[in-house]
């Protein structure tokens, strides 16, 4: 297999007296899909907000194309083509789809106005379109602010505007929880859609024959550790299921 | 609103965009333009020769000024769900600094000053009013104190420092040229002073509506976390903005200056409370995340308006505070209910 194009070694990531990490590791390489699974609780949040730069690791390696990186920002993991969604979807309710999906890389108008920060909203409107357009967001309109939209087109807002941005990897922390049959079927899609074009996705989900339908790989996480990995082609529900509870366990355990 | 017909963005046209007046100053915004509307028509229909006249309104006008420049920095405070309590005590420490350096530079006493003296004293109100803008900014983004108790220290140390300045007393000796121009000087009939706080309005506008700038200040006000996960510094940003409204506050001290001939150290009180009631009753939400400048003209002319039609039509002026006591309320009401009817769906 190739490369790891993302590799966390033995994290920890302590909250107070709580430890919400103890030592978890993770892979993911260019292209695949791999899902992450475990308990409620189990730390899948936390480990990918210390991947994605939101939180720092109390301890504990990060490895981007075989190099250790620092992310100290979300910024870091962003210049390095590492988009989120988060469980939370951070969007900002008050702003419409479009605001949302460009902020923080808003586009400037031309020429003087563009030097004294005047937004050319227009464009960032147009491409918006295009985008939910590619990635099935379906919206009744598109300058109403996110909070007026149900919670299903909150995360598909959130959807589209991670994968548009991501060139390397996207986080997807349960981004069908709220979503209908048909939504979660283009959520899927689209997940599929940005692996083949080279992009790595690592999915947080729930649902296992969801994970074992669109994954390639799957590594669970159980109470801060990872306790297994699977080929998605070799295993099945049970297995799954069995790791995540601990009934069964293959590594990393102490 | 829009229409609840469920359709894909490809179905989108231009026309199911929102109208352009709509969007420019948001349904809260309209309601209260409205009212104000109301308020000059029954004032003006009961006493139209009182109401209509250019005095009146020169001098409505030129009381305003001072109070709608406040208002335009606590308009991007409150929005990024922010409060500055300092800003009148600010305008104070400007208005007195400014003087003193003023008369300081002109051996005492500046009333024949020229251009020169006057350029500086405004610099001097300007960067006062920054200095105390950025240290309630740096207190309230790096010390994370809530910006309640960050104002309210320095609403109490921004007046103490005037104070001391000149022992509790007035400053006189502002040069005749500056209140001759901007002070009491019109220009076709509008008072100087007032078109100053029109420019620095419409840069209001322009910032917040069509800005980067403007548009972190919705973000951080609407979701910081979000904002923070998306690389906004929200730190920079939050310090910024109370940059800005110390600034303001800042001009608004100069413009207080030549406008009443004194550097006053009393009167301002309760214009932080004024400028969150214009704020506020502009339909600028107090949670933060939506408002507008515009809103807060509208909202800065309603107690204004008010306050002289009452006295105009012969009803005690005591009435005035009670009156805006109830609009302010019921827009906050209509607000709340606002919000609370969209978050349920
Ligand atoms: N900000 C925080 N402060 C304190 N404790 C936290 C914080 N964030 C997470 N935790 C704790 O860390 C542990 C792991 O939480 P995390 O959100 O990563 O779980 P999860 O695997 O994503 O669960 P779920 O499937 O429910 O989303 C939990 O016990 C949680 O209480
Ligand atoms: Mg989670």
């Amino acid at each position: 297999m190739s490369e790891p194009l993302l590799e966390a070694r033995d994290l920890t990531k302590n909250y107070g007296t709580v430890e919400a990490l103890r030592g978890a590791s993770f892979t993911a390489h260019p292209g695949e899909v791999v899902s992450l699974i475990g308990d409620n609780g189990a730390g899948k949040s936390t480990l990918v907000k210390c991947m994605s730069g939101v939180e720092q690791p109390t301890s504990g390696t990060l490895l981007f194309d075989g190099k250790p990186i620092v992310l100290s920002s979300p910024n870091d993991a962003r210049d390095r083509g590492i988009e989120t969604v988060f469980q939370d979807l951070a969007v900002a309710p008050d702003l419409d789809p479009a605001a949302n999906m460009f902020l923080g890389r808003e586009i400037l108008k031309p020429g003087v106005l563009g030097w004294l920060g005047v937004l050319d909203k227009k464009a960032m409107r147009r491409q918006a379109k295009e985008h939910f357009t590619r990635f099935g967001a379906s919206l009744q309109s598109i300058d109403v602010p996110i909070a007026a939209l149900s919670g299903g087109q909150r995360q598909s807002v959130a959807v589209a505007r991670s994968v548009a941005w991501a060139s390397k990897l996207v986080f997807m922390d349960e981004p069908t929880a709220a979503l209908g049959v048909v939504q979660r079927e283009r959520v899927l899609e689209v997940i599929k859609r940005v692996r083949d074009e080279g992009v790595a996705v690592v999915l947080i989900s729930h649902n296992m024959p969801e994970v074992l339908s669109v994954s390639d790989r799957v590594e669970v996480l159980r109470l801060g550790r990872r306790v297994a990995r699977f080929k998605a082609a070799d295993t099945t529900v049970e297995e799954l299921v069995g790791a995540m509870t601990g009934a069964l366990s293959h590594e990393d355990a102490a | 609103m829009t229409s609840t017909k469920e359709t894909t963005l490809s179905t989108v046209s231009g026309e199911t965009r929102t109208p352009l007046l709509k969007r420019l100053t948001g349904a809260n915004t309209l309601w209260i333009g409205l009212v104000l509307l109301v308020l000059v028509a029954v004032f003006g229909a009961i006493r139209p020769d009182a109401v209509f006249q250019v005095t009146t309104l020169q001098f409505l006008l030129a009381e305003t000024a001072v109070l709608l420049v406040l208002s335009v920095g606590m308009t991007f405070v409150i929005i990024t769900s922010g409060i500055d309590l300092s800003v009148g005590s600010v305008l104070v420490f400007a208005s007195v600094s400014s003087a003193m350096a003023m008369n300081a530079v002109s051996g005492g006493d500046a009333t024949n000053a020229g251009w020169g003296v006057i350029g500086f004293g405004l610099l001097v109100a300007l960067v006062s009013g920054a200095v105390w803008g950025l240290l309630n900014g740096l207190l309230i983004s790096r010390a994370k104190i809530p910006a309640l108790i960050v104002t309210l220290g320095s609403f109490g140390a921004a007046h103490g420092a005037a104070l001391l300045l000149n022992n509790g007393s007035n400053v006189s000796g502002i040069p005749d040229r500056l209140n001759r121009t901007f002070g009491s000087g019109t220009w076709f009939g509008i008072p100087n002073i007032v078109i100053v706080a029109a420019i620095v309005t419409a840069l209001g506008v322009l910032l917040l509506s069509t800005t980067r700038f403007g548009r972190y200040t919705y973000a951080v006000g609407s979701n910081e976390e979000a904002a923070r996960r998306v690389g906004i510094s929200v730190r920079g940003h939050l310090t910024k903005v109370y940059l800005l409204a110390g600034t303001l506050a800042g001009l608004a001290g100069f413009m207080g200056n030549a406008f009443f001939r004194v550097a006053v150290v009393t009167g301002h009180e309760t214009d932080n409370l004024n400028a969150i009631a214009a704020v506020v009753l502009g339909g600028t939400s107090i949670f933060g995340g939506t408002g507008s400048v515009l809103g807060t003209v509208f909202g800065v002319f309603i107690p204004a308006v008010l306050e002289k039609g009452l006295v105009i039509i012969g009803v005690k002026e005591f009435w005035q505070p009670i009156a805006v006591a109830i609009v302010l309320v019921a827009a906050v009401w209509l607000d709340q209910t606002r919000r609370r009817a969209r978050n349920q769906r």
